[in-house]
């Protein structure tokens, strides 16, 4: 491990990681477990039973105030307006080529308020930008110092949400219930990175030990980010810093869903108005290598016809399909499910196939 | 974690078995700790002159990719075939069936300059 120049910052379920056996790395500037018994084996829990992430380095914002529907609505690509309270979406904040600054959850947690939950390595930027972009009767607050998360995953997390909560999760995801827990406030979500059943749990440090030492007394397996990555590909949603970036619009991601062109205004509409009717240069794809190939990783090449085209963006050998699979923004001309592509890995060019989204579901 | 008493080490967490002017060569209980669940191996083709401390082969992690060092130079005269259908086979069993490859020594006193197994387990330690 290679020391960094600026020290990590520590979750507050740091001891508990170290004790448990994890193996730390640094992560946006952040020291967190990569794993604990292995990626595959965690991967698996998650798939087939229940496992627990820690997410407390992800950022916490809280959004208040008569025009914070209103206000939100001209950041962030979503239809905020469109929420009632108790529901969430995943919306983009763009700056003004229409360039993808972070991807985040909204949750409207009351009339005329919001949680935003943001990435780990985006809060200071996403903070400034927001704090320059004030306006109307707006209060906004970065409260990532003072909230931990955990986020519990698997077809048996709803029956560990019942034994440790005493709460029946509601099964359509977006969700967040206000709820208690051992006389502290939290935040159960039905969001997830995973592509599986299961809630996110957002509370004050302070409580953050007891509920992930509960929720893995009821058996969920602690699982690290080298789980979260597989299991984030397997299911193509995007990483911000690799798959998406500054001078990448949501629309060449294939996120175009989580964008209302319909409003009026928000920041980077025009930008993207403009790109629609010009068409786009390439297209987000995910890929599947067809036989027995290396892991794939980010910033591989990627050639068709023999000509290189682009990078992997992300990269990895997907544990539940067991073949190499990757993402990367190809050409329009070539995006087309079927189209034959090839990866090099040292020197070597191997075969693969652009696949719809997502590569993982429990059918296949 | 591991040390067999009959192998010797490089600091680079490969051991080598001397049998005669051919040995085995292979990464360490450590090594294979350390690397995590192995899920790929790109061992050196037989033929493929080694050179000692210079990288031989790959092996890859799900996080990952590893450079192997050659212990010792000389000529590469197999490479395990099995790790191919199971390159878990280097966590479960580093110092037996997860052997990586077989080689000619072209120069014996190259021994002298790798680990003794008290040495090794030293600087894991």
């Amino acid at each position: 491990m290679t020391p960094s120049d600026t020290p990590s910052q520590r979750s507050p379920l740091h001891d508990v990681h170290v004790s448990a056996g994890a193996r730390m790395v640094d992560f946006a500037g952040w020291e967190m477990p990569v794993q604990y018994t292995g990626i595959l084996d965690e991967h698996r829990a998650v798939r087939e039973a229940v496992g627990i992430f820690d997410i407390s380095h992800m950022g916490e914002f809280f959004v208040r105030g008569k025009d914070a529907t209103r206000w939100l609505d001209g950041l962030l690509t979503n239809q905020i307006s469109k929420l009632l309270p108790g529901e969430a979406q995943y919306t983009l904040m763009l700056n003004e080529q229409g360039g993808v600054i972070d991807d985040l959850i909204a949750y409207k947690t009351a009339e005329d308020a919001y949680l935003l939950i943001v990435n780990a390595s985006k809060i200071d930027e996403d903070a400034a930008w927001m704090n320059v972009h004030l306006a109307g009767d707006v209060e906004f607050e970065d409260n990532s110092a003072a909230f931990a998360a955990v986020a519990v995953q698997g077809p048996d997390a709803p029956a560990l949400c019942k034994q440790v909560f005493g709460f029946e999760l509601p099964t359509e995801r977006n969700r967040v219930i206000a709820s208690r827990w051992n006389d502290t406030d939290v935040w159960l979500v039905t969001t997830g990175y995973t592509g599986e059943v299961g809630f996110e749990c957002v509370v004050a440090t302070a409580h953050a030990a007891s509920i992930w030492d509960a929720c893995v007394s009821a058996g969920a397996k602690p699982c690290g980010l080298g789980a979260r990555d597989t299991l984030r590909l397997e299911m193509c949603y995007p990483l911000n810093g690799s798959d998406l970036a500054p001078d990448r619009t949501p629309l060449e991601a294939g996120l175009g869903f989580f964008v209302d062109l319909t409003k009026s205004e928000f920041i980077g509409k025009t930008a993207l108005d403009a790109q629609k009717a010009t068409g786009l240069n390439s297209r987000l794809m995910a890929l599947a290598v067809t036989e027995k190939s290396p892991p794939i990783r980010s910033h591989y090449p990627v050639f068709i016809d023999g000509v290189a085209v682009s990078e992997t963006s992300s990269g990895a050998l997907s544990p539940s399909l067991g073949i190499g699979i990757a993402m990367a923004y190809i050409p329009t001309t070539h995006a087309k499910i079927g189209q034959c592509v090839e990866i090099e890995v040292r020197g070597k060019k191997y075969p693969a196939v652009i696949k719809k989204k997502p590569l993982y579901s429990r059918a296949t | 974690m591991n040390v067999p008493e009959d192998l010797k080490y490089a600091d680079s967490h490969e051991w080598i078995r001397v049998e005669g002017d051919t040995a085995t060569v292979g990464i360490t209980d450590h090594a294979q700790a350390e690397l995590t669940d192995i899920v790929f191996v790109e061992p050196p083709k037989p033929g493929t002159l080694a050179e000692a401390t210079k990288t031989i082969a790959v092996v890859e992690s799900v996080k990952a990719a590893s450079d192997i060092y050659s212990p010792v130079s000389g000529e590469v005269i197999e490479a395990n075939a099995a790790l191919d259908a199971d390159p878990a086979l280097l966590n479960t069993d580093p110092f037996g069936d997860g052997w990586l490859f077989k080689i000619r020594l072209s120069d014996a006193t190259e021994l002298d300059a790798l680990m003794s197994p008290e040495s090794y387990r030293a600087q894991i330690s």
